[in-house]
């Protein structure tokens, strides 16, 4: 297996070729924020907190560190200027749907970010799709899902698949940087034990 | 028909075809463009069809219902032969006269011809009305002459020679080496070289090979690819073919969507014909290349047209963007080299073939060769369909071929790229229509171009772009889906009265953060409207923060926002 050297934060890191940038930082003790990242799970590149300069063969470019693959001679900026206010900018977007998420709150420092900069949303999620993706990919269950598209984007159950697989598992919890996941479960439960069949369902 | 066996025979065909008919006989063109249909064609077609029948000329009079020719303004339009009398907004009534002057005592009937509304002059053809006059219709020039469910009619027109050409005397090298020198670029708007992504594709090793036409063309108010589709769908097949022979692919997709069934109708009707003629299936004209090419439904939704999402659409996975280190030409469509281009990048094939490279690259500018096909709309007295060289300007689409603003209204700011686009005012209108100068300007070279006059609030119309993308963006990502939320909260508070100071440089942030970090091209350029706006007509949104007032007087206070 073929070993590359690249340069993160002005720090020489040798790295497996098949090593993402974030897994060569966090090799070498360079820490990189993440949420929607998992590492039993494809990289997902929709927080996109993790992003970091790239220059690789004479071009440079944002990109995310947890699905960018490694290169030869790569040069890598993981605290620029930019990246600071963009990070900043999505802790204090995140920040309106779940100011008092602790994986938000361990940001806000750092970062100078602002939990009222912007106004509050009805919803928690931050729709990292740790709960959908996990579900999915680890369980191969999909019990829960996002539902509509653009700012409509919401997670939720499927009740036909959550009220036979859920009750014994709830991995995907402690997953969730929010409230929004317990939250969606809740509302299932309350859903399914009101509709006529789940009584069917308990009797069998 | 039996299968066409070889150029030569192809020759033949057309021939045959071409003997059979007349030219000096008399022949009704009517556009059935979606747009005429919708303003009543079908019924003027069957009178016409009534009206010979009833006066027995049926064996010395044809009448099509043809492709669309561009002039949707005025519709129905229709194109008496072999004059070229042009008859504007036709209605049944009309057609009785029309076949006993014009077609019998060969008459123009004065009522019916355009008339020019700064000179009140009337034209007789077609290539007289000024709107027509200053575009370079290479590409729809022939539709008003083509019914597009005949593939005879093309023949007729000189279709498929560029494939007969190829087959006959071109290798595929050859072929990619006279597109790339021709400097045909994607007229998605990208500019990317399409000789380039061609051969990079040939060369990739992964077997088969794939080529997608991309027809999604989900921006509000464009048409031109569609439209294109539906009166052409013979040329964006030989173009297509033509390419799968040089990239060495052995399927293509047209993937567009059926919200104008015509179009889709079209498609499918063109693809059976080219089969039966031996243009497509096995061993075309004779040859050891084998194509089919299938009509690819899309589910709707604008983030589809993107590359990587339309492909995992077509894999049956979630059709939401992903990020990729893998070209397409090397890893698209099933994981195997793929060429996705635009429809009309696909179009101008045949002609790049047929004329060669060096005369098409004198058309247009050092770097934009060729013409393109714009749907022009708004507050512009001709709206409809327009093929203009690269390297006219703006303000010669406008007030030459668009007619300047309806209504002797003032121009404000043509609207260019769609909701990933931006805006050209008064003082920028001698742009050029050139992919470098656009992107200098900031602009995309979308299909669309629509006309704003003083009378449209331009905060009002950035909103509306907003609201239609925090619609359509597939919200997977931070900056795309809550960044366009928030952008999206605070132009609705702007335009009901409640602006607060601080606002714009809010606007300013959200934007500058949403292009450098979202995962995709949308969310990328989903606030270059925004940025644009901000940078031209900063005047009118001061004026509804700080004066609480809307300057066209269109923000009312109850306004019909997207509220979330
Ligand atoms: C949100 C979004 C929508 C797009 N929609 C279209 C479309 O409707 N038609 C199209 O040809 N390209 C569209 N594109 C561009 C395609 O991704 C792709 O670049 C293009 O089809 C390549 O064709 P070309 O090289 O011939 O221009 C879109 C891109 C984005 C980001
Ligand atoms: S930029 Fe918008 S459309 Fe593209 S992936 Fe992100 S949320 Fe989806």
């Amino acid at each position: 297996m073929g070993v590359v050297t690249l340069t993160i934060d002005n720090k020489e890191v040798k790295a497996k070729e098949e090593m993402t940038v974030l897994e060569a930082a966090q090799s070498a003790g360079i820490d990189i924020p993440t949420l929607c990242h998992h590492e039993k799970l494809e990289p997902y590149t929709a927080c996109r907190l993790c992003m970091v300069e790239v220059e690789s063969r004479g071009r440079v470019k944002l990109d995310t560190a947890c699905s960018s693959p490694v290169k030869e001679n790569m040069v890598v900026r993981t605290k620029t200027e930019d990246i600071i206010k963009i990070r900043r900018t999505l802790l204090e977007l995140m920040l309106s749907h779940a100011p008092d998420s602790r994986e938000l709150q361990a940001l806000v420092k750092e970062y100078g970010a602002d939990k009222d900069r912007f106004e509050k949303e009805a919803s928690f999620c931050i729709h990292c799709g740790l709960c959908v993706r996990y579900c999915a990919e680890v369980k191969k269950k999909s019990a829960v899902g996002f539902i509509n598209s653009g700012v409509r984007r919401e997670i939720s159950f499927v009740p036909e698949i959550a009220s036979k697989e859920c009750w014994n598992c709830k991995e995907c919890f402690e997953l969730c940087p929010t409230e929004a996941l317990q939250t969606a479960y809740l509302f299932t439960v309350a859903q399914i034990s009101d509709s006529p069949s789940f009584e069917l369902e308990s009797e069998k | 028909m039996a299968q066409i066996k070889s150029p030569e025979e192809l020759e033949k065909v057309r021939q045959g075809i071409l003997s059979g008919r007349d030219p000096s006989k008399p022949s009704i063109s009517v556009c059935a463009g979606s747009a005429c249909l919708a303003s009543g064609a079908a019924e003027v077609i069957a009178a016409f069809k009534a009206e010979i029948k009833k006066q027995g000329l049926e064996a010395d009079v044809d009448t099509k219902g043809a492709g669309c020719p561009g002039f949707c303004e005025r519709g129905p339009v229709v194109v008496i032969y072999p004059e070229e009398i042009c008859y504007l907004q036709v209605k049944p009534e009309d057609v009785s006269e029309i076949v006993s002057s014009t077609i019998k005592e060969k008459k123009v009937i004065d009522r019916l011809l355009y008339v020019d509304p700064s000179t009140g002059e009337k034209a007789v053809h077609e290539y007289d009305i000024p709107f027509y006059k200053k575009q370079m219709r290479l590409v729809i020039g022939d539709n008003i002459k083509i019914d597009p469910k005949s593939i005879d009619d093309y023949l007729a027109v000189g279709g498929y020679s560029a494939l007969g050409k190829v087959i006959r005397s071109m290798t595929p090298d050859q072929v990619i080496e006279e597109v790339s020198k021709s400097n045909l670029r994607g007229r998605s708007g990208s500019g990317f070289p399409a000789g380039f992504k061609w051969e990079s594709c040939r060369k990739s090793e992964g077997e088969p090979k794939y080529i997608i036409c991309n027809c999604h063309e989900g921006d509000p108010g464009a048409f031109a690819d569609r439209r294109l589709l539906e009166a052409t769908p013979h040329t964006v097949l030989e173009g297509m073919i033509i390419g799968c022979y040089a990239i060495g692919a052995a399927e293509g997709y047209i993937f567009v969507g059926d919200e104008f069934p015509q179009t889709v109708e079209n498609a499918r009707l063109a693809i059976k014909q080219a089969e039966e003629y031996g243009f497509l299936g096995k061993n075309i004209l004779g040859s050891d290349f084998d194509l089919t090419i299938k009509v690819y439904i899309d589910g709707g939704g604008y983030v589809l047209g993107e590359s990587s999402s339309l492909m995992a659409s077509m894999e049956g996975k979630i059709g939401e963007p992903r990020t990729k280190y893998d070209h397409a030409t090397d890893r698209g469509l099933w994981a195997k080299p793929t060429v996705l281009n635009n429809l009309q990048t696909w179009v101008n094939v045949p002609l790049i073939i047929n004329q060669g490279a060096d005369s098409f690259s004198k058309i247009g500018t050092e770097e934009s060769t060729g013409t393109r096909v714009f749907s022009l709309t708004g507050k512009v007295n001709n709206i409809g369909m327009v093929e203009v060289p690269m390297g006219m300007t703006f303000r010669e689409i406008v007030f030459d071929i668009g007619g300047g603003i309806r209504g002797n209204k003032k121009f404000k700011a043509l609207q260019a790229g769609g909701p990933m686009g931006g805006f050209i005012p008064e003082n920028l209108l001698d742009l050029q229509v050139d992919y470098e100068e656009m992107k200098k300007a900031g602009l995309a070279m979308g299909p669309g171009l629509i006309v704003a006059d003083e009378n449209t609030c331009i905060v009002d119309m950035v909103k509306y772009y907003l609201t239609f993308l925090a619609n359509e963006s597939c919200g997977k990502c931070t900056p795309c889906r809550d960044g366009l939320r928030h952008m999206l909260k605070i132009m609705n508070r702007i335009t009901e009265g409640r602006g607060q100071k601080g606002d714009l440089e809010l606007l300013e942030i959200l934007s500058e953060v949403q292009k450098s970090a979202a995962l995709c091209a949308l969310g990328q350029g989903a606030s270059d409207p925004l940025r644009a706006s901000l940078k031209h007509f900063r005047d009118e949104y001061e004026a509804h923060i700080e004066e609480k007032r809307c300057p066209a007087g269109v923000c009312k206070v109850l306004s019909t926002a997207l509220n979330i």
